[in-house]
């Protein structure tokens, strides 16, 4: 199966536009890309019919040019006699937003659309699902666009089967300032699953890391998905949700697939070296990592802080999740105290975590990264920035991505995340080196390294 | 692929839904791996034989095809030494629901471990490993892999659980042969592989292991229901 058409599409057309109800799906999903997208976009309605002085189309078979795309948007029942006419006219793959199928037990109606699309090869995305979304290029959520909030164009692969989860973690995304390529609401993943999402991701070039978060899979799919990931070449991040019994009671009457066992789960993604996510949080955490620092680490971190508590609060974080932090090599600390102003020099906490003190200035930040990045016990920098004291510049953002740069050694920083402080952030990620907005949260970035290390 | 007595064995089980110790053992030993010494009999003079040849203790356990948890029915005996305790011993175990036969093997001291299998609904056979005995419910201390599995799974399995020191060798005691842990799970990994078909799950329980080796004391397999 060729996915190109369906996820970078120049056309597309779009069935079930209404006439008469503006906020029916794919009125939602017509005009949010005929106005605001580059993909050119057909209106489709087997009724014809004018809506904002246009001509609807009456099959997709009437449009005179080559359709790339087409998103289904009409009665389940229809949808078969939809697809056989994109089958027809040589549309290279839909999207079916429509719910009626295996999530509410019409399995036979569902099977029809999987058995006629294997024959003719021709991929969908769905049913029951929000489809696609490409930064700048194409949406298919059937949500208007002044109610969502979208992540710019970035580097991260999102799937999701659930599209309420997904709509959400774009909201995370862009309020981390993590950009994605493709974000796939798989729905019922009739056709396009998991496993057909990580080969497209594994080969598209925008893409450095593929997230997914994941209710169950179906018989043996589990060990396909993992099999195609031993191969895969980018770090794969997973949220799992049905842990608990509740929590998969909730998961077969959402969505028709059935969670198993969630340890035999979460240990073959250890095994596998896929990074599981623990919660939402992590989740966001880890696909900004990861699309900075694609190899992982053993997780030996050196931690510097500006204050005495920060530097606690991240060492606690880091004995739950089980990383490490090696005392630094009497040859660094004595490097690191010769270079430092006179003026702290004597007040510094010279261990790991490094306590720099409020006094400290930016070129005691840059000595210090420097050389415990050069200290072979480390395989992680946590720069703990709280740029409240006069000493920390504007610039100790991008003077510190150049040290990380310059030393090969994965940096991670925290800054709080207010406007104020945006200039420091971004000095720090428009060289590729990730932020956190919490303590924990650079914690948890570590922690993602640590979990898609090469085993 | 799998030998023809292994397959002859699993045939004849299918009616039951799962293998009897005996039959398991045996499928574990056309594998290569180690499993006590033993004799299968109703004879009390030729288990006493069998004890008096034997350089210690030996256990006692009653084949029962209506008796899959034999613990929950006292129908194992451990530590027998003299002819008096076998003989009470074996007669009250013939006297238990279904017994065919007296199992009485060589008892095998060391630590016990569990090594399992599962046959996991989304990722097929999956092996899971910890410390074994009759409380492993309640510690759940174990360490999951997808099979087959490779030498350095063990290790890391090893690694992950909380008991790991009791497995690697603590306060000057000895550790368990690492080497011949990982090989026994290996070749256990390839087995489930080719049973993915036949089998729901797999317990050896308890997996006696020592410095010198590892020795299957009890083995039970449940089949898959077609």
């Amino acid at each position: 199966m060729d996915l190109k058409y369906l996820f970078k599409p120049s056309t597309m057309a779009v069935v079930g536009v209404s006439t008469s109800q503006d906020n029916h799906p794919a009125n939602v999903i017509y005009n949010k890309n005929h106005l605001r997208y580059p993909v050119k976009t057909f209106p489709v309605n087997p009724k014809g019919g004018i809506l904002n002085r246009e001509t609807l189309y009456p099959s997709v078979g009437n449009i005179k040019e080559d359709i790339d795309m087409a998103v289904i948007a009409v009665r389940a029942e229809y949808v078969p006699k939809v697809v056989e006419q994109c089958i027809q006219k040589g549309v290279a793959g839909a999207v079916i937003i429509s719910g009626g199928f295996a999530e509410a037990g019409n399995l036979k109606l569902q099977q029809r659309l999987v058995d006629m699309a294997k024959e003719a090869s021709f991929p969908f995305v769905g049913p029951n699902c929000l489809g696609i979304y490409a930064p700048d290029h194409v949406d298919t959520f059937f949500l208007p666009g002044e109610r969502i909030i979208r992540p710019d164009r970035g580097n991260v692969g999102f799937v999701s089967q659930s599209g309420g989860v997904l709509v959400d973690q774009m909201v995370k995304f862009a309020g981390q300032g993590i950009g994605v390529s493709l974000a796939v609401s798989i729905g019922n993943k009739a056709c396009i699953k998991e496993t057909d999402m990580l080969d497209w991701f594994d080969q598209d070039p925008e893409t450095k890391v593929i997230a997914f978060y994941i209710e169950g899979f179906e018989k043996k799919e589990g060990r396909k998905f993992i099999k195609r990931v031993e191969h895969c070449s980018k770090p794969v991040v997973v949220f799992k949700a049905g842990k608990t019994k509740k929590g998969i009671e909730a998961v077969s009457s959402h969505t028709a697939s059935l969670a198993g066992n969630y340890r035999v789960f979460s240990e073959i993604m250890k095994q596998y070296c896929v990074a599981e996510a623990d919660s939402e949080y992590e989740l966001t955490s880890f696909c900004e990592a990861l699309s900075c620092y694609p190899k992982g680490i053993k997780g030996n971190v050196g931690i510097i802080s500006l204050s005495g508590g920060h530097g606690v609060i991240a060492a606690d974080a880091c004995e739950l999740y089980g990383i490490s932090l090696p005392e630094i090599e009497k040859e660094t600390m004595n490097t690191i105290k010769d270079k430092l102003s006179p003026e702290i020099r004597n007040i510094v906490s010279l261990a790991n975590p490094l306590d720099l003190t409020g006094s400290s200035v930016d070129s005691d930040i840059v000595t210090s990264a420097r050389h415990l990045s050069r200290d072979t016990n480390i395989d992680c920098i946590l720069a703990l920035l709280i740029p409240y004291s006069p000493g920390v510049s504007a610039d100790i953002g991008a003077k510190l991505s150049q040290v990380a740069r310059n030393e090969g050694k994965p940096m991670i920083a925290y800054v709080p995340n207010e406007d104020k402080y945006k200039i420091i952030i971004e000095g720090f990620e428009l060289n590729n080196i990730p932020v956190a907005s919490s303590v924990e949260g650079a914690v948890m970035m570590a922690k993602a390294l640590v979990r898609c290390r090469p085993c | 692929m799998l030998k023809k007595d292994s397959k002859k064995i699993l045939e004849k089980s299918k009616s039951l839904g799962w293998v009897l110790e005996p039959d398991a053992k045996a499928l574990m030993k056309l594998q290569g791996l180690d499993i006590p010494d033993f004799i299968l009999t109703n004879s009390f003079e030729i288990a006493d034989l069998f004890l008096k040849a034997c350089d210690g203790p030996v256990v006692a356990k009653a084949v029962s095809k209506k008796i899959l948890h034999k613990t929950e029915h006292d129908a194992v005996v451990t530590g027998i030494f003299s002819s008096d305790h076998l003989k009470t011993e074996m007669t009250r175990l013939q006297k238990l629901d279904g017994c065919e036969n007296i199992l009485v093997e060589h008892m095998v001291k060391g630590l016990e471990i569990i090594i399992g299998a599962k046959n996991d609904f989304q990722f097929g056979p999956v092996i899971v490993f910890g410390i074994g005995g009759t409380s492993v419910e309640i510690y759940n201390d174990t360490a999951i892999r997808m099979a087959p599995i490779k030498p350095e799974d063990v290790f890391s399995m090893t690694q992950s659980l909380k008991a790991k020191e009791i497995i690697t060798g603590y306060r000057g005691r000895a550790g368990v042969n690492m080497e011949i842990l990982a090989h026994l799970m290996v070749k256990f990994s390839n087995l489930i592989m080719e049973l993915e078909n036949d089998i729901e799950s797999v317990d050896l329980n308890p997996v006696i292991c020592t410095k010198d080796g590892c020795v299957i004391a009890d083995a039970r397999i449940i089949l898959q229901t077609s």
